[in-house]
C-alpha cells in the first residue's frame, strides 16, 4: 500500500459524522454542506425528511424510469404471450371467442404491466441505491446507529476532493452539530 | 462514543411519569375532535422519537407476552387440522366435499372471493389512503398489509386444492409442456389466476420495502445487544413450576440471531437520505400501480361469475360492488384483529387513536351502503330488465330455499353498518369490535348466496340443495387457523407499526414546524448567511 505510513491516521480515516438533534437543524446543516461545494456526503435520518432532496442539491430519482421500462417489458409481454400462444401456436377455439382480441387480452396486459411495473420500482430501488450493501462504514460506526432510532446525522467521506479534517469538522460545528465523531474504513 | 442501549422501562411507559393530557372528555383519548379546523393529534403522549422506536420495537423485544402461547397454540392446531383437511382431500379426492353438481362451486371458492376480499382493505390502506396523503393511516398500514398477505395466501389455497388433482395445478400457468398445449387465455378464470398473483407478489413487494428502514432499526438495536446471551424458560407451563419442568431452560445467542435475522433482510439499509429519497419515489409509485391494481381483482374475481351466461351472475353491476363488499369486509377483518392488539400491546394505543378507529367505521358505514345500494339494484335490474329468468333467479335468491343464508346478509351487511351514524357506536371499542364480526360473517354470506344461485338449475329436474360436510367445514375453519397463526407470528416477530412513517407524521418531524423557527433563523444568521 502507497499509503503504508499513515495506516493509523488518514488512511483510516473513512469520513466525518456531525450529530445533530433535529431535523431543522440537520436541513440547515445540509444547505451548508451543499453550499460548500462537497459531493461525496450524506445525511442520516430516521425517516425522509421534508425537503431534504432541495436543502442537499439531490437530483430527480431515476426509479421512474426503472418503472416505466418494467411496465413496457410486461405490457409487451403480455400481448406477445397472448398472442403467440393463443392466437398461433395453439389454436383451439372455446366458446365461440375469437382466438385473438384486444377485450379478452386486456387483463392480463394490465396486471402484468403492474407486475413487472412492481418489481422494477423494487429492483430500481435497490440498483439506485446500490444495495444490498451489508458492510459499511456507516453501519460499523455504534454512534451512528443512533440514525435509525431519533438522531441526525451528516457524514462528509475523505474521499471528497474537498476535504480537510480541520476545515470539515470546524464547518460541521458552525452549522450548529452537537458532536462531531471520526468514521473508520 | 455512545452505545446504543434499548430502554424497556421506557417502551412500557414506566420511565416517565406520562404527562396527563388535558382534553375534553367529549374527544375521548383527544382525537375525536369535531371541529374541522383543529388538527387531531396523530401520536398521542408527549412522545419523542426515541420512545416511538423503543415502544414498538419493545414489543418484539420484551418477553413474550403471557396469553401469545396460548393463543399460538390454538391457532397453530387450527392450522393443523385445516392442513389434514387438505391432505384428506388430496389423498381421497373431491367428493369429500359437499359440492355436487349443479352446485358444483361452493365453499371452496365462498371461501376464495372471501378471503382475497379481505386483503383488499390492506392495499387500500396502504396504497390509496397513501395517495391521498391520509397520515392516519401510518399506524394500521404495516398491520393492514400483513393482513393482505395472509388473506391472499389463505385465499390462494383454495382455487388451488378445489381443482381436484392439485397436481395438475401448474397447468394454470403458461409453463411450456410436451402436450403443447397452452392455458386459455379467454377464460376469466386465468385471468384471475394473474390477478391474485400479481396482486400477492405486489402486496408482499410493498410490504416488505415498506419494512427495510424498521428492519434496519430492528437490526441496530439487536447488534448494540449481541453478545447478551438470552435464557428461554417452559414455554407456557403452568404457575408455580414443578421443579423438573423450571429447570428445562434453554440458553441462545438470541441476540446475535436477531442481529443477523434483521440485518439480513434490512439489506444494509443505513438511513441514508440519498437512499430515502429513491425509497420514497420506488414507495409512491408502487402505491400509484397498487391503487388500480387493487380496483381489478376483484373485479376480475368477478368476472369469474359475471363473464359466464347464468342469471344472476351476468350482470355488470358485479365489479364494482364486489370492490366495494371486498373493502368493506377487509377494513371489518383489520378493525377484528387491531382491537385486541390495541388492548393487548402497551403503548399502541398512543399510535391507534380513537380517531383512527373512528376512520375506519366510517368506511364501513359508506361501503356498507355502496354493497346495500347494489343489492338493491340487483332486484331492480332484474325487474326492470323484464328477463324472467333473470327474475327468478333473484327471486329465488332472496325467498327460495337459501332465503336464510340471503337475509342473514342483509342484515349483517347492509344494516348493521348503519348504526356508525351514532357517535356513541363509532366510540364504543367493545361494540365495534362486534360489529367487525358481524359484517365479516355478513360478508362470507354473501360470497354465499351469490354461489348458490347454481342450485336453481335451468331444468326444473336438476335442482339440487346445497349441504356442506364435515371436511367443508373444517377445511374453512382450519384456513382461519393458518391465518391467525400467520399473524401471531408476524407480531411476535415484525415491526407491527410502520416506526419511520409514524416518526414522519409526528409535529416535531417537519423541519419547517414553527418549534424550529427561531432555532433554524438563528442558525442561518450565525453562518453569516449562504
Amino acid at each position: 500500500m502507497a499509503s503504508a505510513p499513515d495506516q493509523t491516521g488518514a488512511a483510516a480515516l473513512w469520513g466525518l459524522a456531525a450529530e445533530f438533534s433535529d431535523p431543522a437543524a440537520v436541513s440547515h446543516a445540509a444547505e451548508a454542506v451543499r453550499d460548500a461545494g462537497y459531493t461525496r456526503w450524506d445525511v442520516l435520518a430516521p425517516f425522509p425528511i421534508h425537503g431534504i432532496d432541495k436543502a442537499m442539491g439531490l437530483k430527480p430519482s431515476r426509479v421512474s424510469f426503472f418503472v416505466g421500462f418494467g411496465a413496457f417489458l410486461g405490457l409487451t409481454s403480455a400481448i406477445l404471450m397472448q398472442g403467440w400462444m393463443g392466437g398461433i401456436d395453439y389454436k383451439i377455439i372455446v366458446g365461440g371467442k375469437p382466438l385473438l382480441a384486444w377485450e379478452q387480452s386486456m387483463p392480463i396486459m394490465f396486471e402484468l404491466s403492474i407486475l413487472f411495473g412492481g418489481i422494477a420500482a423494487i429492483l430500481g430501488m435497490f440498483l439506485t441505491n446500490g444495495l444490498p450493501m451489508w458492510y459499511h462504514p456507516v453501519l460499523k460506526t455504534p454512534a451512528l446507529s443512533r440514525a435509525s432510532d431519533d438522531k441526525f446525522f451528516v457524514v462528509i467521506e475523505s474521499a471528497d476532493p474537498k476535504f480537510d479534517r480541520a476545515g470539515v469538522e470546524a464547518m460541521l460545528r458552525g452549522a450548529g452539530a452537537l458532536n462531531v465523531e471520526e468514521v473508520e474504513r | 462514543m455512545t452505545v446504543f442501549q434499548p430502554d424497556r422501562e421506557f417502551a412500557l411507559g414506566r420511565a416517565r411519569p406520562r404527562t396527563p393530557d388535558a382534553h375534553d372528555p367529549s374527544t375521548v383519548d383527544g382525537t375525536l375532535i369535531d371541529d374541522p379546523g383543529v388538527r387531531a393529534p396523530l401520536v398521542l403522549g408527549n412522545r419523542d422519537f426515541r420512545s416511538v422506536t423503543a415502544t414498538i420495537c419493545g414489543w418484539i423485544e420484551d418477553k413474550t407476552p403471557k396469553w401469545w402461547f396460548p393463543a399460538f397454540f390454538i391457532a397453530a392446531n387450527v392450522a393443523g387440522l385445516g392442513t389434514v383437511m387438505i391432505l384428506y382431500l388430496i389423498i381421497t379426492g373431491v367428493g369429500v366435499w359437499g359440492l355436487q353438481i349443479p352446485v358444483a362451486w361452493s365453499w371452496d371458492i365462498t371461501n376464495f372471493v372471501w378471503w382475497v376480499g379481505i386483503g383488499h382493505a390492506g392495499t387500500l390502506i396502504s396504497a390509496i389512503l397513501c395517495l391521498f396523503k391520509q397520515k392516519w393511516r401510518t399506524s394500521i398500514n404495516r398491520f393492514a398489509e400483513a393482513m393482505t398477505i395472509f388473506a391472499v395466501i389463505c385465499a390462494g389455497t383454495f382455487p388451488g386444492i378445489h381443482v381436484g388433482r392439485v397436481w395438475m395445478a401448474w397447468m394454470l400457468f403458461p409453463i411450456p409442456n410436451y402436450n403443447w398445449i397452452w392455458p386459455n387465455f379467454r377464460s376469466p378464470l386465468l385471468w384471475d389466476v394473474f390477478a391474485v398473483g400479481t396482486y400477492f407478489t405486489i402486496s408482499l413487494l410493498f410490504w416488505y420495502m415498506g419494512m427495510i428502514p424498521d428492519l434496519a432499526t430492528m437490526r441496530d438495536r439487536a447488534t448494540a445487544r449481541i453478545d447478551e446471551k438470552v435464557t428461554f424458560g417452559p414455554l407456557w407451563a403452568p404457575h408455580p413450576l414443578p421443579g423438573f419442568i423450571k429447570r428445562l431452560t434453554i440458553t441462545l445467542p438470541a441476540n446475535r440471531i436477531a442481529a443477523y435475522f434483521y440485518g439480513i433482510l434490512a439489506m444494509g439499509w443505513r438511513m441514508s437520505s440519498r437512499h430515502w429519497w429513491n425509497y420514497e419515489k420506488a414507495y409512491i409509485l408502487l402505491a400509484g400501480m397498487s391503487t388500480p391494481l387493487v380496483l381489478s381483482v376483484h373485479s376480475v374475481v368477478s368476472f369469474d361469475f359475471a363473464v359466464s351466461i347464468l342469471p344472476g351472475w351476468h350482470t355488470t353491476i358485479f365489479p364494482p360492488y364486489f370492490v366495494a363488499g371486498a373493502i368493506f369486509s377487509g377494513f371489518a377483518m383489520v378493525l377484528t384483529l387491531l382491537i385486541p392488539a390495541r388492548a393487548l400491546y402497551p403503548g399502541m394505543k398512543d399510535f391507534v387513536t380513537a380517531r383512527t378507529i373512528e376512520n375506519m367505521c366510517k368506511i364501513i358505514t359508506v361501503t356498507g351502503s355502496m354493497v346495500g345500494f347494489a343489492y338493491m339494484m340487483e332486484f331492480f335490474i332484474a325487474w326492470y330488465g323484464a328477463n324472467p329468468n333473470e327474475k327468478e333467479a333473484f327471486l329465488i335468491r332472496a325467498f327460495g330455499p337459501y332465503w336464510w343464508a340471503y337475509w342473514i346478509m342483509v342484515t349483517c351487511n347492509v344494516v348493521s353498518p348503519q348504526v356508525f351514524w351514532f357517535k356513541w357506536a363509532r366510540t364504543s371499542i367493545p361494540f365495534i369490535f362486534l360489529i367487525s364480526i358481524v359484517v365479516n360473517i355478513g360478508m362470507w354470506f354473501e360470497r354465499y348466496v351469490i354461489l348458490t344461485t347454481l342450485s336453481h338449475d335451468f331444468l326444473t329436474s336438476s335442482w339440487g340443495y346445497f349441504s356442506p360436510t364435515w371436511v367443508d367445514i373444517f377445511t374453512f375453519v382450519g384456513s382461519l387457523g393458518i391465518f391467525t397463526t400467520l399473524f401471531l407470528l408476524f407480531m411476535r416477530f415484525l415491526p407491527m407499526l410502520a416506526i419511520s412513517e409514524v416518526k414522519n407524521v409526528m409535529p416535531q418531524a417537519d423541519p419547517h414546524h414553527p418549534m424550529y423557527h427561531g432555532h433554524g433563523h438563528g442558525n442561518g444568521h450565525q453562518n453569516g448567511g449562504h
